[in-house]
């Protein structure tokens, strides 16, 4: 037989394709199905938030957080609330910390439950996505409740939240959390144990925890390969270092274990929820500084200070003192920071967002090298991106 | 409220035993050290930095092992305009630390891809945005903007809404770029009041300047 020569071909990947997830474009050099290189290209989705962040006052900056992770979209706003309130000293009173810390599991929560179901669906199981959205409807109802909306919240202002949640709002939540259980149960009872998904994930995207730290990897990413390290532990805000709780560890840090990992965070955030409705102080919900944290209303129907202090804060903001400040929470998807510079103006002089998709996405050339194509989608399913806070 | 204070002033603390080892360890590399609102900032002369940051990341008192950001700063009035800010994080020890160098639009900063691999976007990011070089990166293309796109957005001259627009052309069946079109001028409010110290004459100022002639 005559000698063939085969060269290797390339492959474009998205950025139209429904396991993109969002609007990744994969440019892949294959040799006949296994990927000798992977380049992602991204900024299709870029906004410019940090540009525009620069011309608008701190307090209208906080929308724009919303929609960086549209998938978790409180976390953000912790980030950049809890930047602004580090550069201008302001304490935050419990019940505030408290509301935050329960919607950020909420966050959590949403997050999880979409990533889980969604990286089930590209490896082709369709029942858990219909359920977790299911579930998803249900959380984003109390997002509803407190501030309005069901994603694009605005609800964690520098200073504490917007505003009280609701009459027997604390009540609903914990009720409800019985069925998040549940469902994570039932969910893990589809995927776990499931032939199909586990030989589309044991032992793809392998990465060890020194490679995972070259790499800049946080979150679930980090933990999966065996290192424990949870900013609300290690470094707890807004008083996570009251709530009792385990951060689940992976052994192998392949796609399993941090599905594995993912599964069992949703356990320990019902847990933290329902040990801050418990404990959930009362008193004000934000700042009672009025300089940084506008009236009520109601208050500035009587008095006249409170009006003033209404209208130059909706005009003109709040100054923060110069001076610079990294503020990072553990976001459902890693290490989420602010890194915010301000010139002693109304405006943020710099504000740089720091997010955990955009170094984990980085890798995907070393994580899918020598794998197949089709592992390349559970790879990238996996690693829990959202376009959102990648491109920025 | 009172133990938060004393919590952050003993990890002040415990930073500043951290700044003076740094600045010990690299004595022709650092240029000066401060802590403040909990945080460590050193800054480094540019063309060190990956002696800097290989330092940071093999030093027993140091094990920074993780790079989480590098990003730029843009501050046209100064002679070097650009901050390079890199932030570290130490697991083993629970630090960050924040390293700063400066640099102008003509000097490359070297790369540091080869002691952090997460470093290899984040640098093809500034570059981007502010178009600052970097040295020995392998692989600086643009990444976040348009394909073909010119100039570098984030520089505190570039214009918010940009120089083109995009728009889909039925005629021509494709996408087209056009120069930004604005159908209201671009505004940009002033809230300072003026007895803060208002950069322009007030309005009915202006008869009272030239009377004081």
């Amino acid at each position: 037989m005559a000698e063939v020569t085969i060269a290797n071909y390339m492959v474009n990947f998205g950025p139209q394709h429904p396991a993109a997830h969002g609007v990744l474009r994969l440019v892949m050099e294959l040799d006949g199905e296994i990927v000798e290189r992977c380049d992602p290209h991204i900024g299709l989705l870029h906004r410019g938030t940090e540009k525009l962040i620069e011309y608008k006052t701190y307090l209208q900056a906080v929308p724009y957080f919303d929609r960086l992770d549209y998938v978790a979209p409180m976390s953000q706003e912790h980030a950049f609330a809890l930047a602004v309130e580090r550069l201008l000293g302001l304490e935050v009173p419990a019940r505030g910390q408290a509301i935050r810390v329960l919607f950020a599991e909420i966050s959590r929560l949403l997050n999880h439950l979409l990533n889980v179901t969604t990286h089930a669906l590209d490896c082709g199981a369709m029942t858990p996505a219909l359920w977790g959205f299911e579930e998803r409807e249900k959380l984003m109802e109390f997002y509803e409740g407190v501030s309005g909306a069901r994603m694009h919240a605005a609800y964690f202002r520098p200073g504490g939240v917007h505003q009280d949640m609701p009459k027997g709002m604390d009540e609903a939540i914990h009720k409800y959390m019985d069925r998040m259980l549940k469902v994570v149960d039932d969910i893990e009872v589809l995927l776990t144990d499931n032939r199909i998904y586990r030989q589309r994930n044991v032992d793809i995207g392998k990465i060890s925890a020194k490679d995972a730290m070259d790499w800049g990897f946080s979150g679930v990413m980090l933990r999966g390969s065996g290192v424990a390290w949870d900013l609300r532990k290690a470094q707890p805000y807004d008083g996570y270092e009251k709530y009792d709780f385990d951060i689940p560890v992976g052994k192998n840090g392949d796609c399993f274990d941090r599905y594995l990992c993912r599964i069992e965070e949703m356990r320990q955030s019902a847990r933290i929820i329902r040990q801050v409705i418990e404990q959930m102080p009362g008193g004000p919900v934000a700042s009672e500084d009025r300089k940084v944290v506008p009236p009520k209303r109601g208050e500035m129907k009587r008095s006249m200070e409170a009006l003033i202090h209404h209208f130059k804060l909706y005009t003109e903001g709040y100054h923060v003192p110069p001076g610079e400040a990294y503020a990072a929470v553990e976001a459902p998807k890693g290490e989420f920071a602010v890194y915010l510079i301000s010139d002693g103006t109304n405006k943020p002089y710099r504000c740089r967002i720091h997010a955990p998709g955009f170094a984990h996405l980085q890798a995907t050339d070393f994580l899918s090298k020598g794998h197949m194509l089709a592992d390349a989608v559970s790879i990238v399913g996996n690693m829990d991106i959202v376009f959102g806070e990648i491109d920025r | 409220m009172s133990e938060s204070k004393a919590l952050l002033r003993e990890q002040e603390q415990a930073l500043r035993e951290l700044g003076e080892h740094v600045a010990a360890g690299l004595p022709n590399d650092v240029i000066d050290w401060t802590v403040a609102k909990g945080e460590l900032t050193v800054n480094a002369l540019a063309d060190r930095i990956v002696k800097v940051l290989t330092f940071l990341r093999d030093d027993g008192n140091c094990q920074f092992a993780m790079l989480m950001d590098v990003c730029g700063v843009d501050w046209p009035e100064r002679e070097k305009r650009f901050d390079v800010v890199y932030h570290l994080l130490s697991l083993k020890l629970n630090h960050r630390i924040r390293v700063k160098v400066q640099t102008d639009e003509e000097t490359p900063v070297p790369s540091v891809t080869g002691v952090f691999s997460s470093a290899g976007w984040f640098e093809r990011e500034v570059w981007d945005m502010y178009g600052v070089m970097f040295s020995g990166h392998p692989d600086l293309r643009r990444i976040l903007s348009d394909y073909g796109f010119e100039g570098h957005a984030q520089r505190k001259d570039f214009p918010l809404s940009g120089y083109v627009e995009v728009r889909y052309d039925v005629e021509q069946k494709r996408v087209v770029y056009e120069p930004v079109q604005l159908s209201q001028e671009f505004r940009r409010f002033d809230f300072m009041s003026p007895w803060e110290g208002a950069q322009y004459v007030l309005p009915g100022d202006e008869k009272a300047g030239e009377g004081a002639k």
